[in-house]
């Protein structure tokens, strides 16, 4: 008999720990033999934590399970009546949540032990390592080609290409980067995959390294995330151990091998080319491209810099093959998405999907709106760097370029959810703000712009609406006068602010707020 | 109001200490981050006299080791207190009041951000997004993370540390 009790930090957060001793305890004191496994967590976090027993192999849910309810749990157990425990919520495979997804990237998380290699084989891991072995290089690339595959981390890059460049570069060490920095608020798909199933990116990148030629990677993990570093780090052990890095893959003629690097707290870091000189030992200063990383990357060799995610799902396209991803999705959005729905919202969790739901029918349907039962106001899509999108453009297809119609921004795909409470002003000045701590100060616009952005803002909360043609003018200056995407982007969230909800920055919103002080 | 540093004086001992850090991670590419995280680990900070020793090890002059020390939210040149209590401070947690929270925490407390109470126990400190933005609003304390949290969740932390 195996119980299953969630190790994800989400869970852990909510009490999961507290839970596993509260079990351990019962089931000894009512005499019950069973193994507590720790697993990932199926990503339905309202439910944390989120406990599971094996029945004659059919996996029985309780959550959200608090340590008091461990004593019913055990006597459910002893008299095999899953249904009669207050918090059932019935077999887990068959809860609403759980089947409307397309779950390839996450389909082992939450359900197996995740650092275990055999435990992985057991559920379909490796095959796709298998595969690549047996197709070489130049196959590899030909099929996450055919997937149509675009980077996860927020630009979009196709993976392929970039794939090609770091193959076709000349260089005796290339080295394959994850970049698991995964700053954005609203995000946490890269945590789940590498708490809940970290193999799956290690055999992604393991297959990217046979793909250009790299036998050295490392992953690049924020130092938020001390869950996730342990996690990669058994879980590259085990893989060690088990031969499946190393010298010889699986036995075959091909070298790869991995490490885990904890990142300082940077948010500019996610950006590659300054996630490269953090890897270095350097400030994390952004690099004016060219020379791309492809050909200059690591230490001047030639770098493959892919998101969890994009890694992540290469493993499922060398298995059942990149016309089978391809199929998935819309436009030139193909294959699924993990989508992160967070903040003030009902149903909150991670939900793989192919491409192309309405954002509505993700926030309202799939979330159930926000969980102060107060209406949505608007969501923010891709992080700080994201646009807010008004319920009234919420049947934007959720895709790169039908989000990008709406000068919005897919990002990371995590969704921060608002409800009318939510105080557009304090916003844009966040998004300001946050902008000006976490410059990596290369560029006077997105330095200097951004404090005076905030500045700006604080004149237009006293009510000096003059001042919203300035901060008009220096979201312009940013936008095309920052190297990166930082001082870039910044003004996406602030201008869609303003264009949606502009009456709270002049008119009765700011009057409103005058009186109040 | 952080108090002045006990680990200031590096003796022979953490010259050792911190010779043994810097060996073992020497062999690797790009040595100078995971040198950092372990002489924190060690001493919670990184001591300025430290520094020179890094640098020299590392072939590097010591302003550009200052310059990465510097450049890093997570390294500090100073300690903090005892426990250390850090609230997310970004849009999901917002969201769902974090804002609120903060306002709360500090009064409560007695200290804002970045700040140490007068006896020396807690440290106070942002941070910007922990993944846990289902079930935020989200803290941390000591390394255990807190969802959900309110400002009777994390009073109970403080008060349990202290006690
Ligand atoms: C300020 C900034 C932060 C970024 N943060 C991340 C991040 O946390 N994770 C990530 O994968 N990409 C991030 N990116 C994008 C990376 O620069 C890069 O495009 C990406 O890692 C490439 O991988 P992909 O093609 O698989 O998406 C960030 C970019 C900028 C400008
Ligand atoms: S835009 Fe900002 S973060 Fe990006 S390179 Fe310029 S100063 Fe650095
Ligand atoms: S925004 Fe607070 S945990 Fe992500």
């Amino acid at each position: 008999m195996k119980i299953y009790v969630p190790i994800d930090a989400a869970a852990r957060a909510l009490g999961s720990d507290e839970v596993a001793d509260a079990l351990r305890v019962e089931l000894q004191k009512q005499g019950v033999e069973a193994q507590i496994v720790r697993n990932g967590t199926r990503g339905m976090i309202w439910l944390e934590p989120l406990v599971e027993v094996d029945l004659d192999g059919t996996r029985h849910g309780f959550g959200p399970f608090e340590p008091e309810d461990a004593p019913a749990l055990v006597q459910a157990i002893m008299a095999r009546d899953m249904a009669a425990h207050p918090r059932a919520i019935g077999v887990v495979e068959d809860h609403d949540w759980m089947k409307g997804q397309q779950r390839l990237t996450f389909a082992r998380v939450g359900v197996i032990d995740p650092v275990s290699v055999a435990d992985y084989e057991a559920h379909g891991g490796l095959a796709g390592l298998r595969a690549a072995i047996a197709a070489g290089p130049e196959k590899i690339i030909e099929e996450v080609m055919e997937s149509g595959l675009r980077g996860r981390g927020g630009a979009g890059f196709p993976t392929a290409i970039k794939w090609k460049t770091v193959a076709g570069a000349e260089g005796a060490q290339k080295y394959i980067i994850c970049n698991a920095d995964e700053g954005d608020s609203g995000s946490f798909a890269d945590r789940m995959l590498m708490e809940g199933d970290p193999l799956c990116l290690i055999e992604g990148m393991a297959i990217a390294g046979i793909a250009v030629g790299a036998t050295q990677g490392y992953v690049y993990i924020r130092s938020e995330y001390p869950d996730a570093i342990c996690a990669m780090n058994d879980a590259i052990a085990d893989a060690r151990r088990q031969g499946v890095l190393g010298q010889s893959m699986l036995g075959s003629q091909y070298a790869y091998d991995m490490e885990v690097r904890v990142g300082a707290g940077a948010y500019v870091c996610g950006e590659e080319t300054s996630l490269l000189n953090s890897l270095e030992g350097k400030r994390g200063v952004v690099r004016a491209k060219p020379p791309i990383p492809a050909l200059v990357g690591f230490l001047g060799r030639p770098t493959v810099v892919n998101n969890v995610l994009s890694l992540g799902a290469v493993p499922w396209i060398m298995e059942h093959g990149g016309a089978a991803y391809g199929a998935l999705g819309i436009g030139r959005s193909k294959g699924t998405i993990p989508i992160q729905i967070a903040g003030n919202v009902k149903y909150g969790g991670l939900y793989e999907a192919a491409f192309g739901m309405k954002l509505g029918d993700i926030v309202n349907g799939i979330g159930g709106g926000t969980l102060s039962g107060r209406p949505v106001k608007a969501v923010q899509v891709g992080g700080p760097l994201g646009a807010y999108v008004p319920v009234s453009n919420f049947d934007v297809p959720f895709g790169y370029e039908e989000l990008g119609a709406k000068d919005a921004l897919l990002g990371h795909a995590g969704i921060t959810v608002f409800d009318d409470t939510a105080d557009c002003v304090k916003l844009a000045r966040f998004a300001m703000e946050f902008c000006a701590v976490e410059s990596c100060g290369k560029c006077t616009p997105c330095r200097i712009g951004s404090t005076r952005a905030v500045e700006t803002i604080d004149r237009i909360a006293q009510g000096d609406s003059e001042a919203i043609e300035t901060l008009k003018d220096l979201c312009n200056t940013m936008k095309w006068g920052s190297l990166c995407a930082l001082g870039g982007f910044a003004p996406f969230p602030v201008m869609s602010l303003l264009t949606h909800f502009e009456d709270e920055f002049t008119g009765p919103g700011a009057a409103r707020r005058e009186a109040a002080e | 109001m952080t108090r002045t540093s006990p680990a200031a004086e590096f003796d022979s001992e953490s010259i050792e200490r911190l010779d043994q850090i810097i060996a073992s991670h020497l062999h690797r590419e790009g040595p100078l981050l995971p040198i950092l995280h372990d002489i924190q680990a060690e001493w919670g900070m990184v001591p300025d006299d430290a520094q020179p020793i890094i640098a020299k090890a590392l072939n590097l002059t010591r302003a550009e080791v200052y310059g990465v020390v510097s450049f890093y939210h997570d390294f500090r040149d100073h300690p903090t207190g005892t426990h250390v209590l850090r609230l997310c401070r970004a849009e999901s947690c917002i969201s769902m009041g974090a804002d609120d929270l903060a306002d709360q925490v500090c009064r409560a407390l007695g200290i804002g951000w970045h700040e140490t109470t007068p006896d020396g126990r807690l440290t106070l400190e942002p941070v910007f997004c922990l993944g846990l933005c289902a079930c935020g609003p989200s803290a941390e304390f000591d390394g255990k993370l807190v969802g959900r949290a309110n400002l009777a969740k994390v009073t109970r932390f403080v008060q349990e540390a202290r006690a």
